[in-house]
């Protein structure tokens, strides 16, 4: 059977995020021949509807409101649940980003709906939906699929490949007026942290430090690696512990939990829980110390040596040729 | 103020995972509070300090997780309930979010802290979806709580940056690493927790039958990582090395 599936795009600093179209291409593998809508709520966004489409979206609803500028959990639950109640879809799909893990379980609620989150491939066979999600963050695997009702699903970025950008593709954006009643909880102010904008669950490249780095400082020598590379910077529990740098960069089985491209682990001993976080990342590149660090048993590529040697010659070596 | 703690017993973070016929093997297994909800605990612990109250630490499972239970009354919570879900066959995070909504039906609360995410499945729903069901003001990933009288303010980490919000009690918020530092059970804090009130109930005590709270999805298969293969260490002087790493990189690995 057919499925309508509803995608939620995603966008931030006015440009949609790549896990929109990494969400679109799995709402494909969903749909079985059916219809693929996008979704976008947001103040002016109407003009990052055709982009939708591009990417594979059949057509594309829009609703713009002023209480929809930032993201809240009232605003967004109310506009997207309008949507919803207008198309009816059989599934719905979006980012397993702060947005999407955070209205997920709301919708679902409201719709007494199954939520599969943080899928990090689908597996399609006709109508029989099966998604794979990683469980003690990455130490194992399950497929889960379905029983019954409307399907949610959140999909982890950079994992589902997104379908080729087709510009001759065309579909309609139409526009969806929304109410959107009392917002009980307002945001007051956003602070921006991540000083590249390279976020790490989206990040192909991360640099991160542990222990080794030794002290907030020493994270500077790895923010120029980063920098060269467009990496995002990330840290082991014991370089937050120590209070080298914000809990928002740990990397690991109570953290962050990541798989991009390259993954440079500099001055990181390789603890169970650090592994969990990174160890399905695509390549690792591991620089220690000690011989014996737990971290070269999961590396494709060792240095044996002192970071704030080795780090530095890899920045220049990289400016040579990037 | 009426706190309320949902809590979940998880896998040590330091555990390897076993898989065998499909299912996690936990003999032996060495269990601790999901670290997250150790951050809602003290959360919980230090909000009755300040502002009087009680804590009542929630959690839905078997009868071994009396033991999590009373180290959660160690640290300093006031009552422990568990709902024992042992006859279900299998749950998920509807299962659990329509059980905890069934319970809190009845109870008057100000504010209702969790993890925002287990250690084990990873799906941050049953927070949300329990404040939902509630129809109260929920906010995740939370790393400060003011409260002043009715109105909160809080500090989320929203990947990465720090979004500053406003909402009002009653509230249902879910702790991120950075919220605070759990404190470790007290040897009085310890003997304390013997005798405070740890309470079991079933579904049937709360009017439930299986069918309200049969799963929406269903896991049919679990399995491990293939095993990755010892890498290359490289060797030389470290600037050749320095040089080496960046050609396999680009023409080996074809990351860059």
């Amino acid at each position: 059977m057919a499925k309508k599936v509803l995608v939620l795009g995603e966008a931030r600093s006015g440009e949609l995020r790549n896990v929109t179209f990494e969400a679109i291409a799995a709402a494909k593998d969903i749909s079985n021949g059916g219809e693929v809508v996008g979704a976008l709520l947001g103040d002016n966004v109407t003009e990052l509807g055709n982009e939708l489409i591009t990417y594979g979206a059949d057509r594309v609803v829009v609703a713009n409101n002023d209480k929809l500028k930032d993201y809240t959990p009232d605003g967004y639950s109310q506009a997207f649940m309008q949507v919803i109640e207008k198309e009816n879809p059989d599934a719905i799909v979006m980012g397993h980003t702060s947005i999407g893990k955070d209205l997920s379980p709301k919708i679902a609620a409201k719709l007494e709906a199954g939520v599969i989150s943080d899928a990090i491939a689908v597996e399609a066979d006709g109508d029989d939906v099966v998604f794979v999600r990683p469980i003690y963050s990455g130490k194992a695997f399950e497929k889960q699929r379905l029983k019954e009702g409307t399907l949610i699903a959140t999909i982890r970025p950079n994992n589902i490949k997104a379908l080729e950008k087709d510009e001759s593709r065309s579909g309609d954006v139409s526009e969806l007026d929304v109410e959107i009643k009392d917002l009980r909880t307002i945001v007051k102010e956003i602070v921006r942290k991540t000083t590249t904008g390279v976020d790490l669950s989206e990040a192909n490249i991360i640099v991160a430090g542990g222990r080794g780095v030794k002290s907030a400082e020493g994270f500077e020598t790895l923010q120029e690696l980063a920098d060269v590379l467009g990496a995002a910077v990330g840290a082991s529990r014991g370089a937050c512990d120590a209070g080298y740098c914000d809990y928002s960069l740990q990397i690991g089985q109570t953290g962050k939990v990541v798989t991009p491209d390259l993954y440079i682990a500099c001055g990181i001993s390789g603890a169970i829980q650090h592994l969990a976080g990174m160890s399905n990342s695509k390549v690792i590149v591991a620089i220690n110390k000690d011989p014996e660090a737990n971290i070269f048993n999961v590396a494709d590529y060792g240095i044996v040596g002192d970071l704030f040697e080795v780090v530095p010659l890899l920045t220049e070596e990289f400016k040579k040729i990037l | 103020m009426n706190i309320y703690v949902i809590m979940k017993r998880t896998f040590d973070t330091e555990e390897k995972i076993d898989i065998k016929d499909g299912v996690v093997v936990d003999d032996g297994a060495e269990y601790i509070i999901n670290p997250y909800d150790e951050y809602a605990i003290e959360e919980a612990i230090q909000k009755r300090d300040e502002f009087g109250g009680e804590v009542t630490v929630v959690t839905v499972g078997d009868e071994d997780a009396e033991k999590e239970l009373r180290t959660a009354l160690a640290m300093g919570a006031d009552k422990a309930v568990l709902i024992n879900s042992e006859d279900l066959d299998e749950t998920d995070q509807y299962t659990t979010s329509v059980i905890l909504a069934k319970y809190f039906e009845d109870k008057e609360y100000d504010l209702i802290l969790a993890g925002n995410v287990s250690v084990d499945k990873s799906t941050g729903q049953v927070g949300p979806r329990l404040a939902e069901l509630l129809g109260i003001n929920c906010v995740t990933t939370i790393t400060k709580l003011d409260i002043d009288g009715e109105n909160v303010t809080i500090e989320r980490d929203v990947e990465g940056d720090v979004e500053t919000v406003e909402t009002k009690l009653p509230v249902l918020v879910t702790a991120q690493q950075g919220l605070n530092e759990p404190r470790y059970p007290s040897l009085p804090g310890i003997m304390k927790a013997k005798k405070k009130p740890l309470e079991e109930i079933d579904l049937d005590d709360l009017d439930l039958d299986e069918e309200d709270v049969e799963a929406k999805t269903e896991t049919i298969e679990r399995y491990l990582p293939p095993e990755k293969q010892a890498g290359k260490i490289l060797e030389g002087e470290i600037p050749d090395q320095v040089k080496e790493l960046v050609e396999l990189l680009r023409s080996e690995a074809k990351v860059i």
